[in-house]
């Protein structure tokens, strides 16, 4: 499995990734190698197995009733973010 | 007497509780041992020297109130993928360098309520993603026993801080091999307990179906007393299990007669260095002469545990960093043009190299057309190696070989190649795509550097891999040997 220029391009705009160009070719050579690794898997049959859903045999994921548990923390959690004014998180424009 | 930093938590437990030591003494002593090593070894991000010395000072308070309590003003290190309230949780990454955590993790809350004292978060693989370290945006950690290797990862700041006896335990995490690869390296303990045994709520996701938090410490009995604080039902986090922890340190002493154990055929293989395979096959003869009988097994689909993984894990990476957007938290790019160059340059300079690697392998793997031909390839081999290792434990109670094919190699010597890179957790993956626990104990030394023996059970066996790797330490001294300079 061998991924050229455009493959890496395509998956870094889908990955929301800018790359710089010097970075670009070890990707591509990296990502073909890990992909050559991963066709290993072909070599396994696994035409009557089903694909495995959760490490614990029988568990399912748990769900909690819909209901309001956290109280408002705004103002703690927006300590962390990189912009904020008047309790809004600001980003580039949008729509012009 | 004994220096403090060589006293195992079950040893400083005792000496806290008879007032031969106070927690303030000993914040004190390993904080000074902290910052003598901390540029030779780099193995912490943040050292937390105010706050320990308040936490030490409110333990010993309740020691004094007359407080009973095994963990109380024991000094711990977290690795820095667990929140810590008010203070800056970073998982090794350029993106969370000034994230300060608005609360605890699970299993910081746990263990901070039974009164362990938090002395620093310990430095790791950026978003645990690494198996040497090298990838941390705050510089490599270095192995105790040779400054030139590297420590292992991704918690090589816990291994290399327990080794190097700055702090008696710390918390780490396994998603491949992460607990497991560095505790070996480094010539420690690390147990990576069954999947959903330990709360990951507050624990900075990577691989949700592969996860756990675990413990490094110097003994097996050190980490069966931790994990009976740490380990538990939580319900903030949808994967905890709601079983009963059990009394791990009861159980410690059984005799282990009797003792099926299954020598893992596949990693006896040609990967493996052949002086380490001899110091496991010197641990095993230690567990025969226990009344242990041994026969190897065979689990046929084991050698695809690394292509699987490398499917799952970038997959499951690339879903849970696309949290990061450079909006709410974490590092935004200078002058974005529009939202679309904001989060392609936020998420392009806030991750390295090896972290871009997995969540790009892990989109293409994910995206269209593609998701039959990998992803559900890859989770359906994945129950093949799951039901290979149920098989092994319809026959035998505990599977045994090498936590790694080497001991710790070079700074530099395989970053040039990610795939070199990944064989390196070619053994300690299996338990991870099972679920299973499996604990890595030190069996002796190669050239001078450690090697560690693997030991896997079935789901929730903790008490019979503590019982089998203390039983072990009690006959060997593998584990009480510090690297040289820094006994």
């Amino acid at each position: 499995m061998s991924l050229n220029r455009q493959d890496i391009d395509k998956i870094a705009l889908l990955a929301r990734l800018a790359l710089t160009e010097s970075e670009v070719p070890a990707y591509v050579e990296n990502l073909s190698r890990i992909m050559a690794l991963v066709g290993e898997l072909e070599r396994a049959d696994t035409s009557q197995v089903e694909p495995m859903a959760h490490p614990l045999p029988g568990q399912r994921q748990r769900l909690r009733a819909d209901e309001v548990t956290a109280g408002d923390q705004r103002e703690l959690f927006q300590r962390n973010a990189p912009q904020v004014e008047a309790g809004l998180y600001l980003v580039p424009r949008v729509l012009e | 007497m004994t220096a403090l930093h060589e006293l195992t938590v079950a040893e400083l437990s005792k000496a806290l509780r008879t007032r031969t030591v106070s927690s303030v003494e000993l914040a004190r002593a390993f904080l000074a041992r902290i910052e003598q090593h901390q540029q030779g070894l780099n193995a912490f991000i943040t050292v937390l020297r105010e706050e320990a010395l308040a936490e030490a000072a409110r333990a010993d308070a309740r020691l004094a109130a007359g407080e009973e309590g095994a963990v109380i003003g024991v000094p711990i290190a977290h690795k820095d993928i667990f929140c810590t309230r008010g203070q800056r949780t970073t998982c090794g990454s350029r993106m969370l360098a000034n994230f300060v955590s608005p609360y605890d993790a699970t299993v910081v809350e746990r263990l901070r309520a039974a009164g362990a004292v938090t002395v620093g978060k310990t430095n790791m693989d950026e978003f645990a993603m690494g198996s040497s370290n090298e990838t941390s945006y705050f510089g490599p950690v270095r192995n105790p026993w040779d400054p030139a290797r590297v420590p292992g990862g991704s918690s090589g700041g816990s291994a290399a801080a327990v080794a190097a006896r700055l702090a008696p335990a710390a918390t780490a995490t396994d998603t491949g091999g992460s607990i497991r690869q560095p505790a070996a390296l480094c010539g420690v303990t690390g147990l990576k307990p069954t999947y959903g045994r330990v709360s990951r709520f507050g624990m900075i996701a990577f691989a949700s179906s592969l996860d756990q938090g675990g413990l490094i410490t110097r003994s097996a009995e050190d980490s069966a007393l931790l994990l009976g604080t740490m380990a538990g039902f939580d319900e903030r986090d949808s994967t905890s299990v709601q079983l009963p922890v059990p009394d791990y340190c009861a159980t410690l002493e059984q005799p282990l007669k009797g003792l099926k154990i299954g020598l893992l055929k596949e990693f006896f293989d040609e990967g493996l260095d052949p002086d380490s395979a001899q110091r496991i096959r010197d641990g095993l003869e230690v567990l025969r002469e226990q009344g242990a009988t041994l026969k190897e097994v065979s689990l046929p689909n084991l050698p695809l545990s690394v292509p699987t993984y490398y499917v799952v894990a970038p997959a499951e990476c690339s879903s849970n960093l696309a949290r990061f957007d450079g909006v709410r938290y974490g590092y935004r790019c200078e002058n974005p043009r529009d939202l679309l160059d904001l989060y392609q340059r936020s998420r392009g300079e806030g991750f390295g190299a090896e972290v871009k690697r997995r969540i790009m392998t892990g989109t293409y793997v994910l995206s269209a057309g593609y998701y039959d031909a990998y992803y559900l390839k890859a989770q359906r081999v994945r129950a093949l190696i799951s039901a290979d290792f149920e098989r092994a434990f319809h026959e035998i109670d505990v599977l045994i070989g090498p936590t790694t094919p080497t001991p710790a190699f070079e700074i530099g010597a395989k970053t040039a190649d990610p795939v070199t890179m990944y064989l390196n957790d070619i053994y300690t993956i299996g338990a991870n795509l099972a679920g299973l626990p499996a604990i890595s104990v030190p069996c002796g030394l190669v050239r001078g550097l450690p090697v560690g023996m693997q030991i896997i059970g079935p789901h929730f066996s903790e008490s019979r891999l503590f019982n089998v790797a203390h039983r072990y330490q009690l006959e060997t001294d593998w584990h009480r040997r510090a690297p040289p300079g820094f006994a």
